[in-house]
């Protein structure tokens, strides 16, 4: 009996300023394989449909248990995580490109540094003491917490950004993961006193104004983030803060 | 290499996107919503016969300082709503080939739907508004029922009556989560229900309306 191959075609790209290409692999099957798997397998033996040998797949993973953002890419049209995309569950040749919203640095790699920057602009942290120990924080109330850690989630991975038809490189939008990570640190009791700075971020040009409701972000978020329950809480929000403003100046 | 593809854009329009937004909503619900209302009922008068409606034209036209409410009401809202909408679409990369969510087609068929409800608007508009102020056109029921018995007017007036009520319907329940009415997926389900319903009632007067004249 022959052995069964699972067919990959994987947008090929060189470097970061080079024109990107497409390549075919066969894989052998095996059970319970997933993408990671199968693309370690063109980087154990990379040689293509036609017999030629090539440079291996460049590709980022790390946990392989979809919690650390690393392994987002398009695997047939749609994004995801490839660790958690099984080869089963797959129509066949599997189509792997990159993100298209991000810069492409080499094949399936590309820099999310975006939305590490976006995280600043929205102030993505909580400040706690200054040049001496501020003491405990308050107490926060379970059903609190739990609302809370949905956001928490968030792995930076960039799915929400991709999908986003508002998010792309002639519009300023930071995107549904900045939104989302603000709405998360205005809820702690602590980040609160920083909401003012935040919602001057969401109400920026580069803010929510450009959500347009597609509700893409939370059909493709894998960590099931209610990204549009953020969005529509802070835009309510923002609105209060921005007629405030208004009345006050 | 740049690590800023998608980001950021500066123009002087986007300087206030969010307040502008906000009255993009707010032009689109209170004064053209509100007229768009009122207009469908006036039309829907002409299912009473020629006479009704031509009273019920007499009556608008008769309305004190109707140029007034007009301009600051129907015209100004309407430009501001119309070019910052283009704008706006002009910002999106419709991508429902690839996530073909309900969601995700409403998102472009909303701004598709703008643009035909423009062309729809403005012709409209030439033809019973403007055409009447510079040249002394009458109209009346016997003129609409002169311009739509012309099939092809016909079939874009049913294209534009269905635009402008689906564009309402759905910017409505948009507007609904712009103003953080509706937050949750359960209340966004429910509000998407019933604005069905009214897209669907909206449309039936519309259409039944039309068919009064032919």
């Amino acid at each position: 009996m022959t052995e069964k191959l699972i067919r990959i075609k994987v947008k090929r790209q060189d470097a970061a300023d080079q024109v990107p290409y497409w390549e075919e692999f066969d894989v052998p099957y095996r059970k319970n394989m997933n993408v990671i798997s199968a693309l370690m397998e063109i980087q154990r033996n990379p040689v293509r449909v036609d017999g030629v040998r090539v440079r291996s797949v460049f590709w980022e993973y790390n946990c392989l248990e979809e919690v650390c953002g690393a392994c987002s890419m398009r695997i047939n049209g749609k994004v995801r995580q490839a660790c958690s995309a099984l080869i089963d569950r797959l129509q066949q040749p599997i189509v792997l490109e990159p993100m298209s919203t991000f810069p492409v640095e080499k094949d399936l790699i590309v820099n999310r540094q975006i939305m590490f920057d976006s995280l600043k602009k929205i102030k993505g942290w909580i400040a706690i003491d200054g040049t001496y120990p501020l003491g405990a924080g308050p107490r926060i109330a379970p059903d609190e917490q739990q609302e809370a850690y949905k956001y928490a989630t968030c792995m930076t991975c960039g799915c929400c950004l991709e999908a986003c038809p508002n998010v792309n490189d002639h519009s300023p939008y930071l995107g549904p993961q900045a939104m989302a990570q603000a709405k998360y640190f205005n809820s702690h009791p602590i980040g609160k006193m920083m909401a003012k700075e935040r919602l001057e971020a969401v109400i920026s040009n580069a803010g929510i104004a450009s959500c347009g409701n597609s509700q893409n972000c939370v059909q493709v978020c894998p960590k099931e983030i209610p990204l549009t329950t953020a969005l529509a809480e802070l835009n309510r929000d923002a609105n209060r803060f921005m007629l405030r403003k208004l009345l006050k100046g | 290499m740049s690590s800023s593809k998608a980001l950021p854009v500066s123009t002087p329009l986007l300087q206030k996107h969010f307040l502008l937004s906000r009255l993009h909503s707010l032009a689109g619900i209170v004064p053209l919503g509100a007229f768009l209302i009122e207009h469908l009922y006036s039309n829907a008068v002409a299912l009473q016969g020629a006479f009704a409606y031509d009273k019920q034209v007499a009556t608008l036209q008769g309305i004190p300082f109707v140029w007034l409410l007009e301009i600051f009401l129907i015209l100004l809202p309407l430009l501001y709503h119309a070019g910052y909408g283009i704008y706006v679409s002009l910002l999106s990369s419709p991508n429902t080939r690839t996530y073909g969510y309900g969601s995700n087609w409403r998102f472009l068929l909303q701004r598709v739907s703008g643009i035909v409800t423009l062309l729809f608007v403005v012709y409209h508009v030439w033809s019973f508004r403007l055409k009447s102020a510079f040249f002394g056109t009458e109209v009346d029921f016997h003129a609409v029922s002169a311009h739509l018995l012309n099939p092809w007017i016909f079939a874009f007036y049913v294209l534009g009556v269905l635009s402008v009520t689906f564009h309402f319907t759905n910017g409505l329940w948009s507007g609904l989560i712009t103003w953080g009415i509706t937050t949750g997926p359960r209340a966004q389900q429910i509000s998407g229900r019933i604005l069905l319903v009214l897209f669907a009632l909206l449309s039936v007067v519309g259409l039944g309306s039309m068919l009064a004249f032919v």
